[in-house]
């Protein structure tokens, strides 16, 4: 039995937790309220990995097959 | 005419706002180009007119373009429901179904499946590989070893198979101790032979142990059925009937970087909702390209953004998106028209009007396209004068 990298694993992109000041940039540049983000639950197996709390913003960089990178945002909730 | 340097060229195609896919397939085209200025001026607009031209605007139905590009080639695929996966002898459901499968998030597929790479040691050799492949298939007490009744003396004999459970590498004693933990009953073992006496006499108690021992999973892990070692571009990867990702993705010698399952429902519960997105996208273009169909990516991509905006699977149903519309018209004119009526109609529900749907029904222009747009004229600006 060994334990598995999770972040590691092909299928699941880069998460980073955004600062306080990084999530207000992100929500006046979209002109949206935090609830209008696409949203990721705290008892995601890489919201616990990454260590983010309800309330954070997590800024994800997908590998997109049509624009090489593509940056998401989803609001952890409970 | 001055003739711009690699670097200068590479440099400003950097800056420009287009995505990095474009930026790569611009910088191949262009190695070993001369450019001027004026070329390179004229390249840059010429590219941004086109790639702006090409953005979705705003109010564009791309909900529905996505519906009616799936839902066309869709009418055109098989309705067969199984069908074999390559060469291997592992049963999938392909096709419509299938993608009827995973638009509605099942719990479970029909058919779970998990396709396995092992690690850089493991991958060359196919004897390495086939112990992997034990070390993961299920092996039950029925596999390796015959068992009797003897009802006369109320036992079960159990008598190991020596060429079989060496094969999978397993010994009279751990089937023994596997045996034991399963029953309170007196468990004796004797060579290759292993006996259970019942205490007390009872035909039904004989026969449901019988089934149980039976069934008794000695090594391997339970999900998985059976398990097929294929080559595939120089190396093995194991197809398994059965899914259980976390456990194989802890088993020594499985590359847990590329192991994945048909099971969506099981990604997101071990890889997160994120890794479900990208499971629905590959799964959902696989399957159509399957059947010889070619979707735009961007569709399938929009489907699986909706099915996952909520943190966690919703299906394209009644039971999930659809049904989470907050439009009493919109629902009702999905499914179930008339509960949707009537409940709204109990609780007093009040219908916006802003949805594409509802609008129809009442005969109002939609809110979409140029339909979202309102114009408004300023006075003092009719006729050109300030």
């Amino acid at each position: 039995m060994k334990k598995f990298k999770l972040m590691e694993h092909e299928l699941v992109p880069l998460h980073i937790v955004l600062s306080e000041e990084e999530k207000e940039e992100v929500l006046k540049r979209f002109g949206v309220r935090e609830h209008q983000l696409p949203k990721i639950k705290v008892t995601d197996p890489v919201i616990k990995e990454i260590g983010a709390k309800k309330g954070d913003v997590v800024m994800i960089i997908r590998k997109s097959p049509t624009a090489g990178e593509s940056v998401t945002y989803r609001y952890v909730i409970e | 005419m001055t003739v711009l340097s690699e670097e200068e060229v590479s440099r400003r195609i950097e800056e420009l706002p287009i995505p990095e896919k474009i930026i790569g397939e611009l910088k191949e085209e262009l190695k070993g180009k001369k450019i001027t200025e004026e070329k390179f001026k004229e390249l840059e607009k010429r590219i941004l007119e086109e790639y702006t031209k090409k953005i979705v605007d705003p109010c564009e139905a791309v909900g529905i373009v996505a519906a009616q590009s799936i839902g066309e080639p869709g009418t055109q695929m098989t309705m067969r429901t199984f069908h074999y996966a390559g060469v291997a002898e592992i049963n999938v459901t392909l096709g419509l179904p299938r993608l009827i499968e995973i638009l509605d998030a099942r719990k479970t597929p029909s058919t779970p499946m998990m396709t396995i790479y092992l690690e850089e040691e493991y991958r060359k050799d196919r004897e390495k590989a086939r112990e992997i492949a034990w070390r993961i298939e299920s092996t039950t007490v029925i596999d390796i070893a015959s068992i009797k009744t003897d009802l006369t003396e109320m036992k079960i004999i159990i008598e190991m198979n020596e060429k079989k459970a060496k094969q999978r590498r397993i010994t009279v004693e751990e089937l023994f101790e596997k045996i034991s933990s399963v029953t309170d009953e007196e468990v004796q073992l004797e060579g290759n032979t292993i006996t259970i006496s019942l205490g007390e006499p009872s035909y039904r108690k004989l026969l449901q142990l019988t089934e149980k021992i039976k069934n008794v999973n000695v090594k391997g892990i339970e999900e998985i059925r059976r398990v097929i070692i294929r080559k595939e571009n120089d190396e093995y990867v194991l197809y398994t009937e059965g899914s259980a990702l976390k456990k194989v993705l802890e088993v020594e010698g499985v590359d847990s970087r590329r192991t994945k399952t048909n099971n969506i429902n099981e990604i997101a519960e071990i890889l997160g909702i994120e890794a479900a997105r990208n499971a629905i996208i590959s799964e959902a273009t696989e399957t159509l390209e399957e059947q010889g169909l070619n979707v735009d990516i961007r569709h399938i991509m929009l489907v699986a953004d909706i099915m996952t905006a909520d943190g966690e699977l919703k299906q394209i149903g009644r039971h999930g998106v659809a049904g989470e519309k907050t439009s009493v018209l919109s629902r009702a004119a999905f499914e179930e028209t008339v509960n949707h009526l009537l409940e709204a109609a109990m609780r007093g529900e009040i219908d916006e009007l802003v949805g594409v749907t509802e609008n129809v029904i009442v005969g109002q222009p939609i809110k979409l396209g140029t339909g979202d747009v309102e114009l408004v004229v300023r006075k003092e600006m009719v006729g050109g004068k300030q």
